[in-house]
């Protein structure tokens, strides 16, 4: 304003000045806002979650955590069944997709033809891409009756009479159950674990790779010697990823797990898992009841264990964020 | 790993008759042979797994496909879901979820291309533009029946009903965290010499970003776009707390809303035969449109690059 007084030659137009001024600053008001808004929006879920699983925490306390018991007759509630299911069935998940992903990663960067990279790739991809609904009607009526009929009975009778692990595969064979649903997570995560070996293996500079080739190495031998150390950061990062994704994915465990609220010895017996007992027992509780708050608590702790989780996956895959 | 042995070395062998260079040769192609059999099993192990994927998704396409299309027929498209026995359609789910993915998109796009904006070209190396990029990474791979519960508590509760809105809005939180990460992973890659020869010809900051780094990222916020739809056609758990499903003929965003994943969800889990035939078509529908969507995106992607 001031400078109005002072006739410079060649001033700048003042009226278009203002103008886009003024545009700037509701551009850039405009975008702040926008971050913002995501930030509200975590604290947001955060908050409502707890407060509506308060009535649950203030009734049961503590224990509510590892109380094994669900009684909506007797209006008892308590999570331990469903945090275990879910903690078992996702780190299985973890076991059974980490070898088979780092597999195809490994194939996707050094062993395939290019030619063959970007179609087996985006096939992988598409595998993400299948809702998971689709995974539960597929796991539903296409695995549980082969897991029933042919692979459950099979396992019970040969490493279900050792010693020991025996106890972990007995019982009768229902096709459904902890571990269909841990082979279900195990191939919904497989995508993404694999993306981002692949992604981060890419990484490795040429020089690395072909100077142990030049020692002489196999291509195994660069892969365990070079590569591996290289990355090892950035695959835990994405095992994690993979973790968070199991430990909260609803419809296609919902399917395929049994539903049953107790701790069975055996990975071939029934469960739940937190996601599936929201999801499940959510129909049947009414506004303001008890019962919901326990759900909404329950979610509570599903929220506070998958952002754990992903957090520490964020923080493992920094330096390949960076890049 | 190395072949060279020493003398001593030698001496400790396995055949004491043979002694010096031989010797050497023959430890050195035993462990050449041990090497390329590990190498050998590795690879092949690769193969395999690499098989395991293709063919589990092949499993999954076939299986809809072969269910999918037996069950497929005009009235499918035609007909609104009936009570098991009489010849019902998916007509109404379908519409109820196309209605509430075009709006949650249309709500969540621009937010989710401010929010990228705002990290891109204001946010670089800010601590609250960290916060803003961690939080929106988290909300991408958070569980989606608890955004689902979020909304619930939010707009459900208070105003005493499930309703499309609710479901609109837990669907358009799913999409602004994907439509966030690819508008700054484009906008990041617009070389900086183009922001400064904008700059220079005297053009305000949010003119260089509309009319120059938003166009120059259009195939790329496309492509977040169509995948983000692709993510929320498929969404089934956080609409059962929003909006809840409805089996009647219903556009109205004020009630419970029909939507095509909720419908496959109570249908495959009846005991009816003709209920689970529908609910494979609709599965079959909406995997399609998915997969469509993600070449699409692909390949709008690739056009450009």
């Amino acid at each position: 304003m001031q400078q109005a007084v002072t006739m410079t030659p060649g001033a700048v137009p003042k009226p278009a000045r203002r103008s886009s001024n003024l545009g700037d600053t509701l551009f850039s008001a405009a975008c702040h806002a926008a971050g913002g808004f995501v930030l509200l929006l975590l604290g947001g879920i955060i908050i409502e979650l707890f407060i509506g699983g308060l009535p649950a925490f203030r009734a049961f306390g503590l224990p509510f955590i590892w109380s094994t018991e669900w009684d909506p007759v007797q209006e008892v509630f308590g999570a331990g069944v469903s945090i275990y299911g879910t903690i078992v069935t996702a780190v299985l998940a973890i076991l059974l997709a980490v070898p088979v992903a780092f597999g195809v990663a490994f194939y996707l960067t050094e062993l395939a033809p290019p030619w063959l990279r970007r179609p087996v790739g985006t096939a992988v991809e598409l595998l993400a891409a299948v809702p998971s609904i689709i995974y539960g009607m597929w796991g539903f009526f296409l695995i549980a009756p082969i897991m029933a009929q042919h692979v459950q009975p099979a396992v019970i009778d040969s490493v279900g009479e050792l010693p020991f692990i025996g106890a972990l595969f007995q019982g009768p064979p229902f096709g459904t159950g902890i571990f269909t649903a841990a082979l279900i997570l195990a191939i919904m995560i497989l995508p993404f674990i694999a993306a981002t070996m692949r992604d981060v293996f890419e990484q490795v500079p040429p020089v690395y790779k072909e100077s142990a080739y030049g020692l002489g190495c196999t291509t195994w031998e660069v892969m365990k010697g070079v590569v591996l150390p290289y990355t090892r950061i950035s695959v835990a990062g994405g095992i994690m990823l993979g973790l968070g994704r199991a430990l909260g994915e609803t419809m296609a465990v919902t399917f395929v797990i049994g539903n049953a609220n107790r701790i069975s010895s055996s990975l071939f017996g029934p469960g739940n898992t937190i996601a599936s007992v929201v999801a499940l027992e959510f129909g049947e509780s009414e506004m303001g009841s008890l019962k919901l708050s326990a759900l909404l608590a329950l979610g509570f702790i599903l929220f506070v264990l998958s952002f754990a989780v992903l957090a520490l996956s964020r923080w493992l895959l920094r330096s390949r964020l960076k890049a | 790993m190395s072949a060279t042995m020493t003398p001593q070395g030698t001496n400790h062998g396995a055949n004491p008759g043979v002694s010096g260079p031989a010797k050497d040769k023959a430890v050195a192609a035993a462990l050449g042979r041990s090497r390329k059999r590990a190498d050998i099993i590795v690879r092949s192990l690769s193969y395999a797994a690499t098989a395991i994927g293709l063919v589990f998704l092949a499993s999954i396409l076939v299986t809809l496909f072969y269910k999918g299309f037996g069950a497929m027929n005009l009235s499918v498209f035609t007909e609104v879901t009936r009570p098991p026995g009489s010849q019902g359609g998916l007509l109404n789910a379908i519409v109820g979820s196309a209605i509430q993915v075009a709006l949650a998109t249309i709500i969540g796009t621009p937010i989710g291309m401010l929010v990228g904006t705002y990290l891109a070209e204001y946010a670089r190396g800010s601590s609250f533009g960290n916060a803003v990029r961690f939080v929106s990474d988290i909300l991408l791979s958070a569980p989606s029946i608890l955004i689902g519960l979020f909304v619930y508590q939010l707009l459900v509760l208070p105003f005493g009903g499930f309703s499309g809105w609710a479901g609109v809005a837990a669907l358009s939180i799913i999409i602004i965290p994907i439509v966030v990460r690819t508008t700054e992973d484009m906008l990041a890659l617009i070389p900086n010499t183009l922001r400064e020869a904008v700059i220079g010809l005297g053009a305000p900051k949010w003119k260089m970003i509309v009319t120059v780094c938003w166009r120059a990222a259009t195939s790329g916020i496309i492509t977040g776009v169509l995948l983000g739809i692709a993510r929320i056609a498929g969404e089934t758990a956080p609409l059962l707390f929003t909006s809840l499903g409805n089996n009647a003929w219903s556009t109205n965003l004020n009630g419970p809303m029909p939507s095509l994943p909720i419908t496959i969800y109570s249908y495959a889990g009846s005991p009816f035969q003709d209920w689970i035939e529908l609910a494979w078509a609709g599965a079959l529908l909406i995997t399609l449109a998915v997969l469509l969507l993600n070449i699409l995106a692909r390949s709008v992607l690739r056009s450009r690059t």
